[in-house]
């Protein structure tokens, strides 16, 4: 999602997001000492001070309302053994059904040879000192594909340092040297016969002093980290029988549920309203003005849906009547025959005349996209006796405890975040201004937190409220020498920048570029000679956000498409034309030459169907896909997908596989339908009938093959989004169908609806 | 108006709007929550209960329509076709949000129900009303391929 920050860049952000009062610090008197001799009999406590927290998956949000203590001891804040020889693992990234639970899960439980049964997992509370992300300096936040990136060494040292002291004292329990004893399935023995469970060890290691240096495993000793069945997803059962506890699930006494009356339109304002007919509504008990809207709060959603329905609102729209994306399409094709600021230029002295003699010139264009995750936003809170409490799927952690302590005039430690898995994300659930956080909170100050109340998005509200996948345009000029080598490359990009304006700009942005608009152009996996790049970064009322893959998302399409022409055009192989152009870049050439093996690339295929490839490196993974298309009718089907991904140490290789199918479904989606347009300031696709997604009819047979590798591990949640587009253009190509330059291709008739 | 309403076996009774969809009965006033929310408008199928053992979308089904009628969430699946889904679905680890699910599994299970060897196309078209976001919709094919496959082997699911 963002660059990894330097220690200035962090000092800052930390000051930042520490917010009005900078008070996240307070409340750090509890010695490890002091704690563990108070703790008693509760076993090894690696861990924290809040000892009593209920687990993520708790059926009852009230298990996990004791209250939260920080712990000092931030390096061992990741696990417990208890006495009943359960594990727990701590979690600091939010699960959003990319496995990531299950990932850290096993780096924890590999280090620490536990047995994957006794394994239990939870989410840690909002703690930036402790849990933040590591590549992101001082945020907790769960995004960029670097659950497993950041936390690999963490979570095993934390695994590696409870077995070490678990082992330390087993031998002073038994009088033999440590040496000696062995782990495995949370068991420890010795050659003597002696032998014990983690959970019977676990008080006495707990009065141990923690060491400071322990020795991870080497590779070749994982017992679980890349092996194909060890590690089942913890989160399996509880999504299979109901139990999950989403946020929308979250019962607490006298709860109710607020809807809010958003403005109808981008640009909209209030002008009155008349609470008179909501009130009037059966169950409905409040009628408020929030900064986001007009509230409507009742007893279960019915009511506040109906509630709303009966809501008398004047909004002034004047404002929206120019807000429409055919007009901002047709800006950006202006902007994009002129130049912007500079992105990419040829190193001074390298500059040469240009050498093209063909040329390929094409301009793209993409639309605004919802995540629309399955779970519409929502987050519940609670404010009582002084203290805020939320229940969400908290994913930008650090943000949603600032801004919902600064919208309740709260102190940061009276502020308790209690995170749920999520319902999806795609990135939706982190952004700049934790919308359903500090909405929900701003209902629970109008009420006077009279009650717990449930702030719950409609589908409409969610798909049509903003934080889209911005529209996007690149005009793209390349050309080929006599020889059928690339000579030149001129790319002008134009759309909103995600970063501008927020709190995180000034690490993105520089010199004017945002990096996330160009990136995947800019650096490119591919040597492109004389590189020429320019970007337009524009202003909407209308706000955009990451969208799984971020910039990836459009970029891929354009540079993969063209890079295909380029191919064709020079009477090229497009493997073959890429592998030279690809130079040292052995990885992303590695899966574009698995790919290519794996999905018999150049050989006959079935009659009608034809192959298209495309390999994309971003988050540090690099995958290739190969789509097997046929055309009839003029209606597009994909097949077969064949995917080949290196994201270095596949932890889980399952979830790898199944985040590979799931990304190329979810670019499915965008590919064929994915557009949000907008008129008058309104989004014109709201819910599922007119924002289609992939169906299960559609979804093509996907083989994934992972590259077997030691190398540091990298994400898996966005990386197999990118490709999957530009590999079923350059099928369609070869089809016969002429090159689409405007997604989504139902937008030009070629697919059955 | 008092409605009696059947659910997983037991009687339950709801006092209140009777436009009410059975969806917000179910979640807000008795409390079963797998069932889930995701449109409003029967098009992603997050929400399917089994009304006298059809799979049925409850966010667009009055509760006034239900009395006398068999009803049936995630929460009361026991049947051996359940069982033997439920079973298949953890073993194939085909969630990932795992928020559809719920409604996938009622899906499903109606389906094998119904008919006991499902072709692809069987699964495409008894499924397509169920939407899936992170795409799992190639392990959900793999699930009921398994599922049919024990359950026609006789062996206890």
């Amino acid at each position: 999602m963002i660059h990894s920050l330097n220690a200035d860049q962090q000092a800052v952000l930390a000051r930042q997001l520490a917010g009005h009062d900078g008070s996240c610090s307070q409340g750090m008197t509890l010695s490890r000492r002091n704690f563990l001799r108070s703790s008693g009999g509760a076993g090894l406590a690696l861990a924290f001070a809040w000892l009593p927290m209920g687990r993520a998956s708790a059926a009852s949000p009230l298990d996990s309302m004791a209250a939260p203590v920080s712990a000092p001891f931030a390096p061992n804040a990741f696990v417990r053994v208890g006495p009943d020889n359960v594990v727990t693992i701590v979690c600091k990234h939010l699960e959003m059904g990319q496995g990531n639970t299950t990932g850290l899960a096993t780096l924890v439980a590999d280090e620490l040879d536990a047995d994957w049964s006794l394994v239990r997992t939870e989410y840690a509370p909002s703690d930036a000192r402790i849990y933040n992300n590591t590549l992101y300096g001082a945020m907790q936040i769960t995004g960029g594909s670097s659950t497993i990136a950041n936390s690999f060494e963490q979570m095993r040292s934390a695994g590696a340092t409870a077995r070490a002291m678990l082992v330390t004292a087993a031998a002073s329990a038994w009088n033999v040297p440590a040496s000696e004893i062995k782990t495995s399935n949370s068991v420890l023995t010795h050659a003597s016969g002696r032998h014990g469970t983690y959970g019977e060890m676990a008080e006495a290691a707990g009065r141990l002093a923690v060491p400071k240096d322990v020795t991870l495993k080497q590779p070749s000793q994982f017992t679980l980290i890349g092996k194909q069945t060890a590690t089942p997803r913890v989160d399996s059962t509880s999504k299979c029988n109901g139990a999950a506890l989403y946020t929308i699930d979250v019962k607490l006494p006298g709860l109710l549920t607020a809807v809010i009356a958003f403005p109808p339109s981008f640009g909209a304002r209030l002008i009155s309203f008349d609470p008179a007919e909501a009130l009037r509504v059966p169950g409905v008990t409040d009628v408020v003005q929030v900064p986001e809207g007009i509230a409507v709060v009742g007893k279960g959603m019915w009511a506040a849906l109906r509630g709303r329905r009966a809501l008398k609102v004047q909004w002034d729209e004047s404002a929206s009547a120019s807000i429409n994306s055919d007009a901002v399409l047709a800006q950006y094709r202006s902007q994009a025959r002129n130049p912007g600021t500079p992105f990419a230029r040829p190193a001074d002295g390298q500059q040469t005349p240009n050498a093209a003699v063909k040329t390929i010139q094409a301009t793209y264009e993409f639309p605004f996209l919802a995540h629309a995750t399955m779970e519409p936003m929502n987050c519940v809170v609670w404010l009582h006796e002084g203290i805020l409490e939320t229940w969400s799927a908290h994913q930008f952690t650090t943000l949603d405890h600032t801004l919902a302590a600064k919208a309740a005039k709260l102190p940061m430690d009276k502020v308790r975040l209690h995170t749920l898995v999520s319902g999806g994300s795609f990135g939706r659930r982190a952004n700049f201004v934790s919308d359903s956080t500090v909405a929900a909170v701003n209902i629970a100050v109008a009420i006077k937190g009279r009650a717990p109340v449930r702030l719950q998005f409609s589908r409409e509200d969610d798909t049509g409220g903003g934080m889209y996948r911005p529209m996007y345009v690149h005009a793209v000029k390349a050309g080929l020498d006599a020889t059928g080598k690339l000579a030149g490359w001129q790319h002008t990009i134009v759309g909103q920048s995600i970063f501008a304006g927020t709190v995180l700009g000034s690490f993105v942005i520089k010199d004017g570029i945002d990096a996330m608009s160009v990136e995947g152009v800019f650096p490119s996996q591919y040597a492109i000679p004389q590189m020429m790049g320019d970007l337009h970064s524009t202003d909407l009322p209308i706000p955009p956000l990451w969208w799984r893959s971020v910039g990836n998302s459009h970029s891929a399409f354009v540079m993969e498409t063209m890079i295909d022409e380029l191919a064709a055009a020079a009477g090229e192989d497009a493997v073959a034309f890429r592998l030279a152009l690809l130079g040292n870049n052995e990885r992303v050439a590695g899966v574009l030459k698995l790919v290519a093996e794996k999905a018999g690339w150049g050989k006959p295929t079935e009659p009608g169907i034809e192959q298209g490839i495309a390999v994309h490196q971003c988050f540090g993974t690099s995958v290739a896909q190969v789509a097997d298309v046929s055309m009839k009718d003029g209606k597009v089907r994909v097949h077969r997908v064949v995917c080949a991904v290196d994201c270095g140490v596949a932890v889980n290789p399952d979830v790898i596989r199944a985040q590979m199918e799931g990304g190329i479904g979810f670019a499915m989606s965008a590919l064929y339908y994915g557009e949000i347009e907008i008129e008058a300031g309104r989004a014109v696709q709201r819910n599922f009938d007119r924002y289609r997604v992939l169906r299960i009819y559609e979804m093509p047979k996907v083989e994934v093959h992972i590259v077997s590798s030691n190398a540091a591990p990298t994400g898996v949640g966005e990386p197999g989004v990118p490709p999957l587009a530009p590999a079923v253009a350059n099928a369609m190509a070869r089809l016969g169908v002429p090159r689409v330059r405007r997604l989504p291709l139902a937008r030009a008739g070629l697919v059955a609806l | 108006m008092t409605i009696s309403l059947n659910i997983n076996g037991k009687t339950r009774e709801f006092s209140g709007d009777p436009d009410t969809p059975l969806l917000w009965v179910i979640r807000d006033d008795l409390g079963l929550t797998g069932t889930k929310y995701g449109c409003g408008i029967a098009q992603c199928g997050a929400c399917t209960v089994h009304v006298d053992g059809v799979p049925l979308r409850s966010c667009s089904s009055p509760v006034a329509t239900m009395p006398g009628r068999a009803i049936t969430t995630i929460e009361g699946l026991s049947s051996r076709v359940a069982k033997a889904v439920q079973k298949a679905w953890i073993e194939l680890d085909v969630a990932q949000c795992g928020y559809c699910q719920s409604g996938q599994i009622m899906s499903a299970v109606a389906l094998l129900e119904k008919k006991a060897k499902l072709s692809d196309r069987d699964i495409d078209l008894g499924m397509a009303g169920n939407i899936c976001r992170c795409a799992t919709y190639q392990r959900i094919r793999a699930a009921i391929h398994l599922a049919s496959k024990r359950l026609a082997s006789g062996d206890p699911p």
